[in-house]
């Protein structure tokens, strides 16, 4: 088995002043380059499990290690540099920042993390050029690269947040119903591009959806309640 | 981090707002052209209003209150309830340390202008401002017996130019009691520099001319069956029986006390003189209170205005929520995100106030004639108060300040937001 990308263990979390835990899980593992789609009924707390898998919470307790490092050890400022070092993240929509260009929003990780910069400049590319790459990637042209992101349609807007993800290559993209916005036809072959540059780039990709009809082309399926000791428990009481 | 990459982030998010962002200039700008307009309109009232006399030690007239005194000699408001004799002011230039006396008569008007009859030594010694002396802006001051010198606001706004003929009207005020002195035309010989005081509406005649015009008058009516005309008043004996009030300027300043005690004991009649500065201060107190309104103004033209900055910004938040946490998922730290909207705010507030400032200036020079002419009111524009470079302060630090609360409430969202903003 490949290297553990992604390691949880015991994890427990409570919002603020709730009794209840909205999550408890024994274990959950991620290896390197793994594509794994996580699923569950809306409210399960699917957007909770990742921005713990982010490191933009922490548990109460049990731990979350991304690339070895486990985030409660890190102090705030230290997480957002390894947050932006290691994940790509992708929402469900309104990614990109509206007055830039689409080639200007694919460069914006590789301008607050120099570790993703010199990745992207590893690939003996000049930046923009890597840019370019990774929206060719996710099957925009060149044309598009220079359009504000605001003149895009919602589909072309997906990809170039996916292509944002992807730039300097991190270990883990982290994507929060990408496709729920989009129709069928869009979907899958944004699904398709997707996959193909999650595995150009070597990165693992954690996708949730609570679309069922996808599952089957991820490496491996996770139903959150099943895993959730919390969701149980409350089935049961 | 880049910092020149974040200012270009700053710059390009700002112009994509460009419209909201120029309303929220705006409307600091008018707060801050309210505020310093309303506190320099008050510091030149204010001013305009002491500057109404200078450089007179006292002022004598019938007993009286002294804010009548001063109300009715200087800002020609009013009329006294009783005159001095003639001789009383000829005794009073005897006094001694006494340098001077500019005798006033007034109780006559010109279309509801007061006239005002006195001596060649008003010119001389009359001072208004900063120990301003009177100058002709046309003319000469009057010589000939039916000769007025005019001020400048009265030419202005009847339109009246050297050598046309007026005739003056007995009583004040704008309504003529069907009593004039229209028998005895005055010819205009000068008009004088514009001065910011009552001055300037004022029509001067000698106290002979203002004796001429009374010569067929018995208690305030024309004696019937008396008429006599212009000519023959020449050959009658003018000198005046009594004047309302006497400028008086003394030698030496110091002496200003005994010469007072000696004018309010004066054995032959009941005279009371004052100091203008003092009468000035009591007068101020009395309508100073609309200028502590217009204080009261400014501060919650502030407040509001400051309140409205906030609101502008903090509004903007929202609509910039879904931007914020775009930039924390690619990297940028909570700090960056709040250096970005502070900065933002204090450009903003900057630039609000830097508008205002030119729009006071634009409106001043456009406006000061215009409330020269109305008001006799000048506003200083190059001069600044301190209150006023207080009030700038303020207004700086507030509006950075209401720009720094939106900042630290999109710092604590985006912790809270984590990476996916609930709206």
């Amino acid at each position: 088995m490949a290297a553990r990308l992604l390691d949880v263990q015991d994890l427990r979390f409570a919002w603020p002043g709730s009794a209840q835990d909205c999550l408890d899980i024994a274990a959950l593992q991620v290896a390197a380059g793994e594509t794994v789609f996580l699923h569950g009924p809306s409210g399960c707390g699917k957007s909770t499990l990742l921005s713990l898998l982010a490191g933009v919470l922490l548990p109460q307790s049990g731990r979350v290690a991304l690339d070895g490092v486990h985030w409660g050890d890190l102090g705030a400022s230290a997480r957002d540099r390894h947050r932006v070092d290691h994940v790509g993240y992708i929402f469900q929509q309104f990614n990109l920042l509206p007055y830039l260009s689409a080639l200007d929003n694919v460069l914006l990780p590789c301008r607050f993390s120099p570790r993703r910069r010199d990745a992207a400049a590893r690939s003996a590319r000049s930046l923009r050029a890597e840019g370019q790459h990774w929206l060719s990637g996710m099957g925009l042209d060149a044309a598009v690269a220079d359009k504000p992101a605001h003149m895009l349609s919602v589909g072309q807007q997906q990809r170039v947040a996916a292509a944002r993800a992807l730039i300097g290559q991190p270990g883990l993209v982290v994507a929060d119903e990408p496709t729920s916005a989009l129709d069928e036809d869009r979907r899958d072959v944004f699904l398709d591009l997707l996959l193909s540059a999650c595995a150009e780039a070597g990165s693992a990709l954690v996708f949730v959806s609570h679309d069922r009809r996808i599952a089957p082309r991820f490496g491996r399926q996770v139903s959150l309640p099943q895993i959730n000791r919390a969701a149980r428990g409350l089935e049961t009481a | 981090m880049n910092a020149g990459f974040l200012l270009g982030l700053a710059w390009r998010s700002a112009w994509n707002r460009r419209f909201t962002l120029a309303l929220t200039v705006c409307s600091i700008a008018l707060s801050t052209f309210m505020l310093l307009g309303v506190e320099r309109v008050r510091t030149d009232l204010r001013s305009s209003f002491s500057s109404a006399v200078s450089g007179t030690d006292l002022i004598v007239g019938a007993r009286t209150g002294s804010v009548q005194l001063l109300l009715y000699s200087v800002f020609h408001v009013g009329a006294a309830t009783n005159n001095i004799r003639w001789s009383s002011v000829e005794a009073l230039e005897k006094l001694r340390g006494v340098a001077w006396v500019v005798p006033l008569s007034l109780g006559d008007s010109h279309r509801g202008y007061p006239v005002l009859g006195t001596t060649a030594a008003y010119f001389e010694h009359f001072r208004y401002g900063e120990q301003q002396p009177l100058a002709l802006r046309e003319g000469q001051r009057f010589s000939d017996l039916y000769d007025v010198v005019i001020g400048a606001e009265l030419a202005d706004k009847l339109g009246y130019r050297l050598g046309q003929r007026i005739t003056l009207a007995h009583g004040t005020g704008e309504i003529q009691l069907g009593a004039d002195h229209s028998d005895k035309p005055f010819t205009i010989s000068g008009i004088l520099a514009r001065t910011g005081t009552p001055v300037d509406r004022t029509a001067h005649i000698s106290l002979e001319a203002m004796q001429a015009i009374h010569v067929d008058w018995v208690a305030g009516a024309p004696l019937p069956g008396m008429k006599i005309d212009a000519d023959a008043a020449r050959a009658k004996d003018l000198t005046p029986r009594s004047v309302t009030a006497a400028l008086v300027g003394l030698h030496n300043r110091a002496a200003v006390f005994s010469v007072q005690r000696q004018v309010n004991r004066f054995g032959d009649e009941a005279l009371m003189s004052i100091l203008p500065g003092v009468a000035l201060d009591e007068l101020w107190d009395v309508v100073g209170t609309g200028e502590k309104a217009l204080l009261l103004m400014s501060g919650l033209v502030a407040l509001v205005s400051m309140a409205g900055l906030m609101s502008v910004i903090l509004a903007g938040l929202n609509e910039r929520r879904r931007e914020l946490a775009v930039l924390r998922t690619v990297g940028a730290g909570p700090w960056q995100v709040l250096a970005l909207l502070a900065l933002e705010g204090s450009v903003l507030t900057l630039a609000g106030i830097g508008a205002g400032i030119l729009a006071l200036l634009a409106c001043g020079l456009a406006l000061n004639p215009w409330l020269q002419a109305s008001f006799g009111l000048t506003l200083h524009l190059g001069q600044t108060t301190a209150l006023q470079w207080l009030l700038l302060a303020g207004l700086l630090v507030a509006g950075w300040l209401a720009s720094l609360l939106p900042a630290w409430r999109a710092y604590r969202l985006s912790l809270a937001d984590g990476l996916s903003p609930r709206i």
